[in-house]
């Protein structure tokens, strides 16, 4: 144990590519049997509802399962200890509240996106428009974190060049969804999430192995050789920064499209539930073992080494797995980390191609009426935009600091699609104005409270003061965003859509088949 | 529709969202409670209550059991209570079917 010798990352690893090539071929084999059951707009958009409870459970963790959570909470822990808790834990009290108010009535309201459901009773042209922007948002910058994160770890994995590496990722990305659809892509992501639940575990029982099979052993170890890192330390200074942080991870996840739209792929509510059940489990229990994972590189790695590889510690998973499985490991564990990156940059795609087709060809260009083959039309070329689009995006931001896109992802999730989700269901005065400005105002609110906040204006323009002081504006826009809505509402309200609040009701209870009964 | 069976799923709707609201309730104080704790008491989650074990991560785990817990709360009222429920609701209207569970329903039954 002690210091391990200098690592191999960073010269071309022949497992990694074997696992990698491995992976690719499977996943295009699924594509390929997945294309030919992708005929209709519900099969490409929902996998024409026929994914179990189960299926789905392991499909969400392994949306939300990203890289960032995989790598960066292992690093953070590796670094800073205890503090790297905060997220994981923030990340997962996300699921408790998506089980209990959104996948049921999302079930049975929507079809294919959110805006579904905050459409459902009111003038569908502003609300659609409104729901796509900030829904696009969402993605635009998770997707440009992704591809950056991609890019980066696959030139450091495989010593290709970042560029090359980024039009990889876009390619095989466009060929899952292009072809192959919510089918594809969920058996993707099913495939995804067993190989980084067993990786991570195994590594972790590789690492506990060590320490007599008790984690104790192991944290014990991490205090000694750091003191402090069982105990908060920099990360929370300050209470309303906590709370804040707080609140976008937990409504953001509740607000996210692509994890949203997962609860289409499954036949009934009950199925909703089940996978939701099924995936925080799943979450959960990744969560306490990149905990291990974290404390392991601390301790077996060490800080330095860490540091030295990523300043940002995300290579502290795959440095522990090759200190204590050797470059067989090492290349085992990088691949699983790209075929994460891949899977969750195809579930990102695939919903904005439905925000694009479904809500804005077909509810607002066509008002309604657009047959099954424009549709899925106008949904592969916008597959094939939004490719394009994360290559393009990918290479700009080469080299850039894109940690806080992740951040303000989450932070415009719970602030602009949250609140318009949560009051559509609960509340029948809730108006088309108040939709749109809940939206509209949650969304330019977190982009603008972020540009004036340190993240930008101190790390990134080297600014000495900040014009908002906390780093995260989740509190504030999430507020301002309900406000936005509630006051709004009362200001130009929506009779039709008041009238119809009756039959959301009960469409909430009783799916499809409560509406016209 | 049917008058009673409207009234019925009302208020089976509005036992969903009781408990829902109580639930997410419960998790946001858990959540939140800790978050105050690391914002305001640093040294007392700090403290060790056993060789690797301090109070920080031990109450860290915790919000994790407790999410793990409530979500099993919700899923098991729905299962058990929730969809059993909603499927006698249903059929409150409907042709009686000869069936023990649907004795209340057939007995007013009228479209």
């Amino acid at each position: 144990m002690g210091q391990g010798p200098a690592s191999s990352l960073g010269t071309p690893n022949v497992t990694a590519i074997v696992f990698f090539f491995v992976f690719i071929a499977l996943t295009l084999g699924i594509t390929g049997w997945a294309a030919r059951k992708t005929k209709t707009t519900s099969e490409f958009f929902a996998a024409g509802s026929k994914v179990t409870g189960f299926q789905n459970g392991l499909a969400l963790a392994g949306d939300f399962m990203s890289a960032a959570s995989f790598l960066g909470i292992a690093g953070l822990v590796s670094l800073s200890g205890f503090d790297g808790l905060i997220y994981s834990v923030g990340w997962l009290v996300g699921w408790p509240v998506v089980t209990f108010l959104i996948a049921e009535p999302l079930r049975n309201l929507g079809k294919y996106t959110f805006a579904d459901v905050v459409a459902y009773r009111m003038r569908q042209k502003p609300v659609r428009i409104a729901s796509a922007v900030s829904g696009l948002t969402v993605v635009t910058f998770y997707l440009i974190a992704q591809m950056v994160g991609a890019g980066s770890l696959v030139q450091l994995l495989f010593h290709l060049p970042y560029e090359a590496a980024v039009l990889a990722v876009g390619v095989v990305m466009l060929a899952y969804v292009l072809f192959g659809g919510m089918i594809a892509t969920t058996w993707v992501q099913i495939v995804k999430a067993v190989l980084l639940l067993g990786g991570a575990t195994t590594l972790a029982l590789i690492v506990l192995s060590r320490f007599n099979w008790n984690p104790l052993n192991l944290f014990a170890a991490a205090a000694e050789k750091y003191e402090g890192a069982l105990a908060p330390g920099k990360l929370v200074t300050n209470p309303i920064e906590a709370i804040s942080l707080g609140v976008a991870l937990m409504f953001g996840t509740a607000g996210l499209p692509h994890i949203l739209m997962r609860f289409y792929t499954v036949p009934d509510a009950k199925a909703a539930r089940t996978s939701v059940f099924y995936a925080t489990g799943f979450i959960g229990l990744f969560y306490l073992i990149t905990f291990i994972l974290g404390f392991g590189a601390a301790v077996i790695v060490g800080r330095d080494v860490v540091k030295g590889i990523d300043k940002g510690g995300n290579m502290a998973a795959p440095l522990l797995a090759e200190a204590v499985g050797g470059t067989a490991f090492l290349g085992f564990i990088s691949a699983v980390a790209f075929a994460t990156i891949l899977a969750v940059v195809a579930g990102l795609t695939l919903s904005g191609a439905a925000s694009l087709s479904h809500d804005l060809w077909v509810h607002v260009v066509r008002k309604g009426k657009s047959d099954e083959t424009e549709v899925l039309k106008v949904a592969r070329l916008a597959t094939v935009v939004l490719a394009i689009l994360a290559i393009g995006l990918g290479i700009l931001f080469k080299g850039q600091n894109v940690a806080f896109m992740v951040g303000l992802a989450f932070a415009i999730a719970a602030s602009a699609n949250f609140p318009a989700l949560l009051l559509s269901m609960t509340w029948g005065r809730f108006s088309t104005a108040g939709a749109v400005s809940s939206m509209v105002v949650g969304t330019t609110s977190a982009i603008v409270l972020i540009a004036l906040s340190p993240t930008i204006q101190i790390d990134l323009l080297h600014r000495t003061t900040a014009i908002f002081p906390y780093k995260n504006p989740g509190l504030f826009t999430m507020t301002l965003s309900f406000a936005a809505g509630i006051v709004a509402s009362l200001l130009r309200p929506d009779p039709d859509a008041a009238r119809k609040f009756a039959e959301v009701e009960r469409r909430i209870q009783l799916g499809a088949a409560g509406s016209d009964d | 529709m049917n008058e009673e069976r409207s009234r019925a799923l009302e208020a089976l709707a509005a036992r969903r969202w009781r408990l829902a609201l109580t639930l997410t309730g419960l998790m946001l104080v858990t959540y939140f409670g800790f978050v105050m704790l690391v914002a305001y008491d640093k040294p007392l989650l700090g403290k060790l209550l056993s060789p690797g074990l301090s109070l920080g991560i031990l109450l860290g785990a915790c919000v994790i059991l407790v999410a793990w817990a409530l979500t099993g709360i919700y899923v098991r009222w729905a299962n058990r209570v929730y969809d059993v429920e909603l499927e006698r609701v249903r059929g409150i209207g409907a042709e009686p079917k000869p069936n023990a569970d649907t004795k209340n329903a057939d007995t007013k039954g009228e479209e």
